[in-house]
C-alpha cells in the first residue's frame, strides 16, 4: 500500500503553468522528499498528489487506483501542515480522534488507537488540553498523531517544519525518519530545506520551475548531479562554480567543485587567494577565498584547527576527481 | 514610550465623551422619565426633569387598553423566526463566498449590499401586491420572510467577514481527514464561527426587533409586533405623550436589556477583524 503514480501531470493557475507536464512514480514504503527553492511547484505538486488541488490534465494513481478526480478524504491520505492546522476548539484528543470519527469507527476501538499514538507521540499527559495551550513542539506531535492514528496509505508533510526553531527542528527531524523506520509506510515531504532533504529522503525530487531537475537518492544527487542547478542545491556550503580559462583545461563551460574538495595550504597549491572570511564551527572552518582571479568567492571546507585569518595568502588544491563539469546549457558533461 | 497624557486633556475628553454619550442616550432617558409623569406633567412648560410625582398610572392604563403580551409574542417570533431562517440561509452562502470563491464573488457581495441602499418604500407596493395574492398580509410567518430578505445582507456579510478569519488550511485539513462537506460544516467550521455566528444573531435579532416601516405596514391586527404597539399610542385623536412613552419604554425594555447583558459579544461582532 502507498504506492503513488504521476502521469503528465499538469497545474496551470490562470494562465501560468505552474508544474509543467510531469511524470512520478513514488514507490511503497519510500521517503521521497520533495525540494526546491520557493515557488518551484513543490507545494502545489503535493496539494495535488492530496486532493486540495485539481489537476489541470494527467492522472494520478494511488494504489493503482486511478485517483486524479477523488475528493481528499477518499484518498486515504493523511497530511501534515505547516501551520499544524489543528482544530482549536477541540482539545487533543479529539483533534487525534477526528479521522477515526469521521470513518465511523466504535468508540473503543477510537479510544484505543488515540491511546497508543498519544504514547509514541508522547502526548499522554496533554491529551485534555487544548492547541492554544500547547507548545509549538506540542503542536506539531498532534499533528502528526492525527495523521498516524488512521493508518493511511501514505503521509503527506508540507513543510512541518518550518515554524520551530531549530534545536526542535533537528530533534522533530530525528523523530520524523524514525516513525517512518517504524510504519514503514510511503511518506512524501515538502521542504525548501536541502539538510532536511538530505538527512530524511530515500529518494529526492529536485524541483525549479515547475519542472522535475533531477530524481534520485540523496548520494546520487550529491556525487551525480545532472546539471548546475542541482549541484548547486544540494550540498553546504553550495559548490564553488568557475568558468573561464580555468574551466577550458577541463574542456567544459563550467566547472564545479565542493567547498570539501578543495585542499588549503600555506606553502603550495593550484590556485592562489586570500582569506576574506573563516568562519569556524569548531568541527569545521569555512574559509571565504578572494582574488583567487577564478570567481568572486571560492569557498573551502577545512578541518577546525586549521586556522589561516583575515588577508592571509592562502594555495588552493582542487581534487580533480571530484571535479564536476558542465557545457553552456549547464548541464553534466 | 507612551504618550504622556496630562490631567486636563484626560478631564476634557472624559466630559466630551459622556457628553456625547448623554446627548444620544438622552431621547430614551426623557421617554423613560415621561412615562413615569401624568398627562400634565408631561407637556408642563418648562419641563419637569426628576421633580414631578412618579406614577405607575401610564404602564396600568396601556396595559389595560392593549394586550402587550400578544405584541411582545409577535415581536420575539418575528425577530426570533427573521433571524434564523437568514443564518440558515446565509452560512452556506457566506461558506461559499468565503471558501470557494469565484470570479465573481465580489461583485456579489457588493450586489447584495447595494440593495440595501434601495429605500424600502420603492418596493411596498410591489411587496404589498405579493402579499396580497399569497395572503400573507397581516401574518407572522409573511413578516418572518420580509424581514429575514431585508437583513439577509447584512447577515451575509458578516458571516463572510467571520469564515474569512478561519484558515483555509485547517478546513483542507477536515477534508484529508475523511470529513465530508456536512462534517466540515457541523464539526469545524460552526464550532470556530459560534461568536461570530452569536454576535451576527444578536445584531440582527436588535435589527429585526426595531424594523418599523415593514412592520406597519404589513400588518394590521393579528401579526401587529412591538412597533405596531407603539404607533398605536401616536394616534392623531390626541397626544397622550405619557402614554406613548410608558408604551415605548416597555416596546424597547427587553432589546434594551438584551443589548446590555450582550454588549461585550455586540462590540466583538461589530469591530471583529479591525483589530488584530
Amino acid at each position: 500500500m502507498g504506492r503513488i503514480v504521476l502521469e503528465k501531470v499538469t497545474k496551470k493557475f490562470e494562465h501560468v503553468e505552474v508544474i509543467q507536464p510531469l511524470d512520478l512514480t513514488i514507490e511503497e514504503g519510500e521517503f521521497v522528499v520533495f525540494v526546491g527553492p520557493s515557488g518551484c511547484g513543490k507545494s502545489t505538486l503535493l496539494r495535488l498528489i492530496a486532493g486540495l488541488e485539481d489537476v489541470s490534465s494527467g492522472d494520478i494513481y494511488i494504489d493503482d487506483q486511478n485517483a486524479t478526480d477523488l475528493p481528499p478524504a477518499q484518498r486515504r491520505l493523511a497530511m501534515v501542515f505547516q501551520s499544524y492546522a489543528l482544530y482549536p476548539h477541540m482539545s487533543v484528543r479529539k483533534n487525534i480522534a477526528f479521522p477515526l470519527k469521521m470513518a465511523k469507527l466504535d468508540q473503543a476501538e477510537i479510544d484505543r488507537r488515540v491511546a497508543a499514538a498519544a504514547e509514541v507521540l508522547s502526548l499522554t499527559d496533554y491529551l485534555d488540553r487544548r492547541p492554544g495551550q500547547l507548545s509549538g513542539g506540542q503542536r506539531q506531535r498532534v499533528a502528526i498523531g492525527r495523521a498516524i492514528v488512521r493508518e493511511p496509505s501514505a503521509f503527506l508533510f508540507d513543510e512541518p517544519l518550518s515554524n520551530l526553531d531549530a534545536a526542535l527542528r533537528v530533534g522533530m527531524r530525528l523523530e520524523i525518519s524514525e516513525l517512518h523506520a517504524r510504519l514503514k509506510t510511503t511518506m512524501i515531504y515538502v521542504t525548501h530545506d536541502q539538510v532536511e532533504a538530505m538527512t530524511m529522503a530515500d529518494k529526492i525530487v529536485v524541483l525549479q520551475g515547475g519542472v522535475i531537475e533531477q530524481v534520485g537518492s540523496p548520494l546520487e544527487l550529491y556525487r551525480n548531479p545532472r546539471n548546475r542547478f542541482v549541484a548547486g542545491f544540494i550540498g553546504s556550503p553550495k559548490m564553488n562554480f568557475i568558468e573561464g580559462p580555468e574551466a577550458a583545461k577541463y574542456d567544459a563551460h563550467c566547472i564545479g567543485i565542493r567547498p570539501e574538495h578543495i585542499g588549503v595550504s600555506e606553502t603550495k597549491g593550484e590556485w592562489k587567494g586570500s582569506i576574506s572570511v573563516s568562519e569556524h564551527l569548531g568541527s569545521d572552518t569555512f574559509f571565504h577565498v578572494h582574488d583567487t582571479g577564478l570567481a568572486e568567492t571560492i569557498t573551502v571546507r577545512a578541518g577546525g584547527e586549521v586556522a589561516f585569518k583575515h588577508g592571509d595568502t592562502v594555495y588552493l588544491s582542487p581534487r580533480p576527481e571530484m571535479i564536476h563539469k558542465f557545457d553552456a546549457e549547464g548541464l553534466r558533461l | 514610550m507612551a504618550r504622556a497624557v496630562s490631567f486636563n486633556r484626560k478631564t476634557f475628553n472624559t466630559v466630551l465623551a459622556w457628553s456625547i454619550g448623554l446627548l444620544i442616550f438622552f431621547p430614551i432617558l426623557w421617554t423613560i422619565l415621561t412615562s413615569f409623569k401624568t398627562e400634565g406633567q408631561a407637556i408642563a412648560d418648562p419641563p419637569l426633569f426628576l421633580m414631578f410625582d412618579w406614577t405607575l398610572e401610564n404602564y396600568a392604563i396601556v396595559q389595560e387598553r392593549s394586550d402587550y403580551l400578544r405584541f411582545l409574542t409577535n415581536s420575539v417570533i418575528i425577530a426570533g423566526g427573521s433571524t434564523l431562517l437568514g443564518i440558515f440561509v446565509a452560512v452556506p452562502a457566506a461558506w461559499s463566498m468565503a471558501f470557494v470563491p469565484s470570479k465573481r464573488t465580489k461583485d456579489i457581495l457588493l450586489w447584495m449590499l447595494s440593495t440595501k441602499m434601495l429605500p424600502a418604500v420603492g418596493v411596498l407596493y410591489p411587496i404589498y401586491l405579493i402579499f396580497i395574492e399569497l395572503g400573507l398580509l397581516d401574518t407572522k410567518i409573511g413578516l418572518v420572510v420580509v424581514l429575514m430578505l431585508i437583513n439577509l445582507p447584512i447577515i451575509v456579510w458578516m458571516l463572510y467577514t467571520y469564515f474569512k478569519e478561519i484558515p483555509s488550511e485547517i478546513l483542507e485539513a477536515a477534508r484529508m481527514d475523511g470529513a465530508s462537506l456536512r462534517s466540515e460544516i457541523l464539526y469545524v467550521l460552526t464550532p470556530m464561527a459560534i461568536p461570530g455566528i452569536a454576535s451576527t444573531i444578536l445584531l440582527n435579532f436588535i435589527l429585526a426587533w426595531n424594523e418599523a416601516f415593514w412592520t406597519l405596514n404589513l400588518t394590521a391586527a393579528q401579526a401587529a409586533p412591538l412597533t405596531a404597539f407603539i404607533a398605536s399610542y401616536s394616534s392623531p385623536e390626541g397626544l397622550f405623550y405619557a402614554k406613548l412613552s410608558a408604551a415605548s419604554t416597555m416596546a424597547i425594555a427587553p432589546i434594551l436589556i438584551l443589548g446590555w447583558f450582550s454588549q461585550k459579544q455586540l462590540v466583538r461582532g461589530l469591530t471583529f477583524g479591525a483589530v488584530k
